[in-house]
């Protein structure tokens, strides 16, 4: 029944393992030419390890590959990209002096006579990609300029320069807002149909429905099965990744909301004008607006990351100040950063590390660390969060991302703060670890915590939290209740038409 | 047909295997060093020879220490060599010229190497300068006021200033146990104390620190003002070992303070080192200079085989457990 001839890639028995975690182990996928393939599985289930065994950034301890009917191997993205293979990673990293056409012929500029870099014809080639594109900038535009999704779509512009025939996505809408995300599946729709193979890893079913004509779903590091995408249900891919039946997807308990915990008054600052809410105890307060809107700008300075211009800050009815986060933590207000890689983690020490990094000073035994009471409170919030992982003791940067996140949010509730606000908590997280971070949230409320949470992904903030203020350009622009969101007086179009500056 | 790849190495499994050589793999080097050493020239190992080496290294030992701390926050302290020079000759004058007690002059000496740690700390924390840059320049600011100070001329002590490089204390020269002490201290800091957690965390990702609360400024000012304390104990030892205080000594001394450090596991990305590390890297260091010696290379080679020998420690050592650092 299997043609061979119509797959263009293929792998079998693959396995990988790092130190004693195994993070693969015999896993196999078959991508057949022009379709796009929905790489779904939990965090840790070995989607990324096995794409970066394909673009050669780990070498697979054993297994085979075959790319276009001919044996495969990369010892890197370079050899993968010469053989036809590109990957789009999640986070982009590009380098903001160089312009639109150096990055796009990095590594093969044009040269005079082998020495000296021909910048006008390079220019000229990459503006005839571009147009076909009809990227609207010109090719001597930085890449500092750009959007994120801009920079995407250069990524993906370079990739089909290279004559890329197969190109793999890893959650390339994670940071883009909705027309983006419509751009970007135009742009995958037709390179389907110029016969480009796309793997695409998302863990966003309702993407994976719209865009994907495959799936191939991984569970811990074992190719669970692959599906076509005609008549598939959600709850079965669901039950696919998990191995169970996941009932409700927010789990959130309503807890009782008590006095004011948490006030703030007319704060402004960079990207962000005249914010006052206040927050209760055992209360989920959400916070949604589009990427830029000011939310994690207005959270970030009140967590003393960044100034304040003005306004008042009130903690159970006291005024406070906040200079910087040490001010904030001491005070009980912490904050789960958004961007994890760059202020949550110190990746090269170890969980137990990261995890009591902010809670030193409240245990000390004179001048030293009481390093037993470390080790145990460590060791019990780790597991009271499910982080998978041996041993405590190994670094942060053996983790997968979603145990990542978990690292970060075990070391705010060993703080136990009375404000705890997370930005974007379960970005990049799978199905399982988000409801299990859901469940948390909903337990650290009932325990009188009071929560902000910022995410944009509407059913998220709408099935979590108590009261949701949407923002607008830096302002706010409205307030919807849990009875409204309930009661269906407050759809994801009402929110939606807030967040674009409608009434 | 599940792959097992539970590979054991020496009856180990691997992720223990791989920790067990990151703690000790260093030691390891150390030890087949010594053996070819003694094999070479028995005389290495005798007990007055190896007591030898330690008491020289102390000085190099206490660089060291400091300049770990300074590269484990992701920069580096180039000026140790000229502090050497400048605590010698205010030693000189003090003690020597003006008949100051002894340990005034020490004082002063240290506390004047203290005082620009911390402005080369300052420099780098407040203004956001680079590292190498600052203590490049400062280092040429305090060799000159050695200059300046001692008039270009070297400033002899008298014996009870050696006596702090020759006394011994039931049988230990000085700086032996000064050594020792230091490293004790250093250890506890680094290893025990929610200082030394602060400094790896800084060096390993100051934002994740910063966003912990930890005060990247205050950590990054208290690393250089230790480095300059101990570039003072160091310079005290020195002087008391050469009996002069002159302008032109210690010049180059920073390269094997760093090469003892990094020899011990520290990595230059930051955020990575241990104290008994650093410490084997400073007896490495010691055994290559005594080594070189006890075979019997010509002088004239010696600079030559040093450098060589640190990289080839240092690749040996990334060879055995490279994935352990970045």
């Amino acid at each position: 029944m299997k043609n061979k001839d119509e797959y263009i890639f293929e792998c079998e028995g693959i396995s990988k393992a790092f130190g004693g975690t195994q993070a693969l182990s015999n896993v196999q996928l078959h991508v057949k030419k022009g379709e796009v393939l929905a790489l779904l599985g939990e965090n840790g289930a070995g989607k990324s390890t096995l794409m970066k065994a394909v673009i050669g950034l780990h070498q697979p301890d054993s297994g085979t590959m075959t790319f276009e009917g001919k044996p495969y191997s990369a010892k890197g993205p370079v050899d993968a990209m010469k053989a036809g293979i590109s990957m789009i990673h999640q986070e982009l990293n590009p380098e903001p002096y160089l312009t639109i056409a150096e990055s796009i012929f990095l590594n093969r500029e044009d040269v005079h006579g082998g020495i000296f870099l021909d910048k006008k014809k390079q220019n000229q080639r990459a503006q005839e990609i571009l147009d076909r594109f009809d990227f609207p900038y010109p090719a001597t535009t930085m890449m500092g300029k750009l959007t994120l999704a801009q920079m995407q779509m250069v990524e993906i512009i370079k990739a089909v320069s290279c004559d890329a025939r197969m190109i793999i996505m890893d959650e390339p809408t994670s940071s883009l807002d909705s027309e983006e995300t419509d751009h970007l599946f135009r742009t995958i729709r037709d390179l389907k149909s110029k016969g480009v193979a796309i793997i695409y890893i998302s863990h966003r079913m309702e993407e994976i429905f719209e865009i994907c004509d495959s799936v191939a779903v991984f569970r811990d590091g074992t190719y669970v099965g692959a599906r076509s995408m005609d008549g598939v249900t959600r709850d079965e891919l669901i039950s696919m990744m998990v191995g169970r039946q996941v009932k409700s997807v927010f789990p959130k308990v309503d807890c009782e909301i008590g006095e004011t915990v948490f006030k703030v008054e007319g704060l402004t600052g960079q990207g962000f004008e005249n914010i006052s809410f206040e927050v209760h105890k055992g209360e989920i307060l959400g916070l949604t607006g589009l990427v830029g809107s000011g939310r994690s700008e207005t959270m970030r300075a009140i967590f003393g990351l960044d100034k304040l211009t003005s306004g008042k800050m009130y903690l159970d009815g006291q005024e406070i100040t906040i200079k910087n986060p040490k001010d904030a933590i001491k005070k009980g207000v912490c904050m789960v950063n958004e961007d994890r890689k760059n202020y949550g983690l110190c990746l090269f020490r170890s969980i137990r590390e990261n995890i009591s990094l902010p809670n030193l000073p409240a245990r000390q035994k004179g001048l030293l660390i009481n390093q037993k009471r470390e080790k145990k409170e460590c060791e019990d919030v780790a597991k009271t969060l499910t982080v998978k992982a041996a041993s405590i003791e190994h670094n942060a940067f053996s983790l997968s991302g979603g145990n990542q996140q978990k690292v970060v949010i075990a070391k705010w509730v060993m703080a136990n703060p009375k404000v705890l606000i997370l930005d974007e908590p379960t970005r990049g997280v799978d199905v399982g670890a988000k409801s299990e971070i859901h469940s948390l949230m909903c337990e650290f409320a009932a325990k009188g915590m009071a929560i902000i949470m910022i995410s944009s992904e509407l059913p998220e903030i709408m099935g979590m939290s108590d009261r949701l203020l949407i923002y607008h350009e830096g302002k706010l622009n409205g307030e919807v209740s849990r009875e409204e969101i309930l009661s269906g007086a407050a759809t994801q179009e009402v929110i939606l038409a807030k967040e674009f500056g409608g009434k | 047909m599940a792959v097992k790849s539970e590979k054991k190495i020496l009856g180990m499994e691997r992720e223990t295997f791989r920790q067990f050589m990151g703690k000790y793999g260093v030691s390891l080097i150390m030890v087949v060093m010594i053996i070819a050493i003694a094999i070479y020239n028995h005389r290495f190992i005798s007990g007055t020879n190896l007591l030898n080496v330690v008491t020289q290294v102390s000085i190099n030992g206490m660089l060291a220490f400091g300049m770990c701390l300074c590269i484990t926050i992701g920069g580096i302290d180039l000026t140790v060599g000229a502090q050497l020079a400048l605590v010698g000759v205010i030693m000189g004058q003090t003690i020597t010229n003006s008949g100051m007690p002894i340990a005034l002059g020490v004082l002063i000496g240290v506390a004047v190497a203290t005082l620009f740690g911390f402005i080369n700390g300052f420099l780098i924390a407040k203004f956001n300068m680079f590292p190498f840059v600052v203590t490049l320049s400062m280092q040429l600011v305090i060799r000159g006021a050695a200059q300046v100070i001692s008039g270009g001329r070297a400033i002899t002590f008298g014996q009870d200033v050696k006596n702090l490089y020759y006394g011994k204390l039931l049988g230990i020269p000085y700086p032996i146990i000064a050594l020792v002490v230091v490293f004790i201290l250093m250890y506890i800091m680094f290893h025990w104390t929610k200082l030394g957690r602060y400094i790896l965390a800084v060096g390993g990702n100051a934002n994740a620190a910063v966003a912990s609360g930890v005060s990247e400024v205050k950590i990054r000012i208290i690393c250089h003002t230790i480095s300059g304390f101990l570039a003072g104990i160091a310079a005290v030892i020195m002087a008391a070992k050469t009996g002069t205080g002159q302008s032109n000594i210690g010049v180059s001394y920073e390269t094997d303070a760093v090469a003892a450090a990094v020899i011990g596991g520290t990595s230059f990305a930051g955020g990575i080192a241990t104290m008994p590390g650093v410490l084997i890297g400073i007896l490495i260091v010691g055994f290559i200079y005594n080594g070189i010696t006890m075979i019997g290379i010509d002088a004239n080679w010696q600079s030559i085989i040093r450098g060589l020998v640190i990289i080839a420690t240092v690749m040996l050592d990334n060879a055995i457990n490279g994935r352990n650092r970045k």
